[in-house]
């Protein structure tokens, strides 16, 4: 027995220094790019003591970033569960052509610069914009203003719940809930009852990696918002004012409280994994 | 009715596709269109000259270089913390395993100004460099460091499922023919987990491609230096050059577009040779 297990060390695993090279290496190159940046975040941002923090996070023009960007995190998580929901519904549930093409489409997102996720509402809504001249008209503001930017929070968190459904019920197939249907229970019956309890947690990490992104987006927001303070400035764009008055310890401050929604979602999204794992929802498809 | 869509009891079909067609088709779709009838306003020739013009080459350079680059140190050290994750086991693992994906939950704009703090020549570590005359932060190799945190995950993520699904067998029948551990990675493991690393690679690259949060703050964006392509569409916009920020846009689009090809094709090429 013994014997057996030497062997299978010399044959299938490395020597135990290329080994601890290997862990080290991993771990230096972690704690550079990932632990580092964290704690500095919170280093710089307490590094005046509290009461310069506790005053940077209470100034009116912080508190207004931190309700925008509530509110548009709040537009954008909710209007992308329902489209993913609908989305994979259709998409796994049934066959019909042109599939695999509404697939890609809806990935789409991902792999636009989140500028040009932007850029492309100036061009609809802005002044020399198709809608612009008709907007104006109107009187409607939707570009340098709370609709533009809800709107490109959309665009940008798009593909995130609907990516992780449509693998799921995939997978899942289509057997139970016919089967629902078969003996009598009504469309959303058949939902509510059947689908979600299967798709809980694969929708809840979906929910969270989308609600993440939504607070956290820069570049899309930067471009339609017009960066008019305490009306169009999200979080991430009072960041970036303050960075550039020099203002470090205050940037820092509001940094932390999205470095510490970042550390919530990690958690969370963990919690979310091993409960899945737990009731044999697989979360993950491979590669 | 029947011929686009197989039969089945479950009801919903009309209202969930329609529905999904209609919000995709006014978010992005519609959206999306917009990018190349405006280009189209410019004409052939309008197009060509703002796409050539020296700075925005420049640009395009720079993004397309830095991104590769930053591409490349993920593949090769993602690969490294895959590996380490799946195979070994050490106190902490799982701490590190969920920090893999930090850079999904972190706002780019506080990671760009974190990186900046931090490597400025007066920073924690910058200040190390710059007391031998190398500059990291406010240069093209500040970009690369902010492109390699913003897309370490992607690498990670893809390798490690398909790294733990590499059969103990196949290693152990390779080990038993008398190959090497060097040579079990490199004939067995690596070709296994070769595509899977592209995909990483490309997901990062495209990532890579149109950051602009993170990259702005710590770049110092001199023209035709550290200017990415993405700022230049940036201050086209607010000097209400429209037609001249879309040529931009499309420009990047085309590019990655074919970077994307060539990789797919090439894992195409590679998947189908592990295959045979």
């Amino acid at each position: 027995m013994s014997a057996r297990k030497i062997q299978r060390r010399i044959s299938t695993e490395e020597s135990i220094p290329v080994t601890l090279i290997l862990i080290s290496v991993a771990l230096a190159f972690m704690a550079l790019f990932l632990v580092l940046p964290l704690m500095t975040v919170f280093i710089v941002a307490f590094s005046k003591g509290w009461d310069l923090y506790w005053a940077a996070l209470k100034e009116p023009m912080a508190w207004e970033a931190i309700k925008l960007t509530l509110i548009a995190a709040g537009i954008a998580v909710p209007a992308n569960l329902v489209f993913g929901v609908a989305a994979s519904w259709a998409i796994a549930k049934f066959d019909f052509k042109g599939k695999s093409v509404l697939i890609t489409l809806i990935d789409m997102p991902f792999a636009i610069s989140p500028v040009v996720s932007g850029l492309v509402y100036v061009l609809l809504f802005g002044t020399q914009g198709w809608f612009g001249p008709w907007l104006q008209a109107h009187n409607i503001k939707l570009l340098f203003a709370v609709p533009g930017i809800v709107l490109a929070t959309i665009f940008v968190t798009f593909p995130f719940i609907a990516r992780q459904l449509i693998p799921l019920m995939q997978a899942q197939g289509k057997e139970e809930e016919e089967a629902a249907v078969s003996l009598g229970a009504s469309g959303w019956q058949t939902f509510f009852r059947v689908t979600l309890p299967n798709i809980k947690w694969g929708l809840l990490y979906g929910v969270i990696l989308c609600n993440a992104r939504a607070m956290g987006e820069f570049g899309a927001v930067s471009v339609v918002s017009g960066h008019i303070r305490g009306q169009t400035n999200t979080m991430p764009l009072h960041i970036e004012i303050l960075y550039n008055e020099y203002n470090f310890v205050a940037a820092f401050a509001v940094a932390s409280l999205l470095a510490l929604l970042a550390v919530v979602t990690l958690i969370v999204k963990t919690l979310v994994e091993w409960q899945a794992k737990r009731s044999g929802e697989p979360l993950h498809h491979g590669a | 009715m029947s011929r686009f869509k197989a039969h089945t009891v479950l009801p919903g079909f009309n209202l969930a596709l329609g529905f999904a067609l209609l919000y995709l088709s006014l978010i992005v779709l519609i959206p999306l269109s917009a990018l190349f009838f405006k280009t189209a306003t410019l004409g052939w020739g309008g197009f060509w000259t703002v796409v050539t013009g020296d700075r925005v080459v420049a640009s395009l350079r720079v993004t397309f270089l830095t991104s590769f680059i930053a591409a490349a140190l993920n593949a090769f050290f993602g690969l490294i913390v895959a590996w380490v994750l799946v195979r070994y086991t050490f106190p902490g693992k799982r701490i590190i395993d969920a920090l893999v994906d930090l850079p999904f939950a972190l706002p780019t704009a506080v990671a760009g100004i974190t990186l900046a703090t931090i490597y400025a020549p007066n920073g924690w570590i910058g200040h190390y460099f710059a007391e031998h005359g190398i500059k990291i932060a406010y240069t093209p190799t500040g970009i690369v460091l902010a492109l390699t945190f913003i897309g370490l995950p992607f690498v990670v993520r893809t390798v490690q499922p398909v790294l733990a699904d590499v059969e103990a067998e196949v290693e152990e029948a390779a080990a038993s023919l008398g190959a090497g551990r060097w040579d079990v990675f490199s004939r067995v493991i690596f070709p296994a987990v070769f595509p899977a690393l592209l995909a990483g690679f490309a997901m990062a690259l495209a990532r890579a491609i149109g950051e602009y949060g993170s990259v702005i703050f710590i770049a110092g964006n001199m023209p035709y230096i550290s200017e990415i392509a993405p700022l230049l569409i940036v201050s086209k916009l607010e000097q209400y050059d429209y037609a001249g920020a879309t040529a931009i846009a499309i420009a990047m689009l085309v590019i990655s577009f074919g970077l994307l090809l060539i990789i797919n094709g090439l894992q195409w090429w590679s998947t189908r040779k592990g295959v045979r």
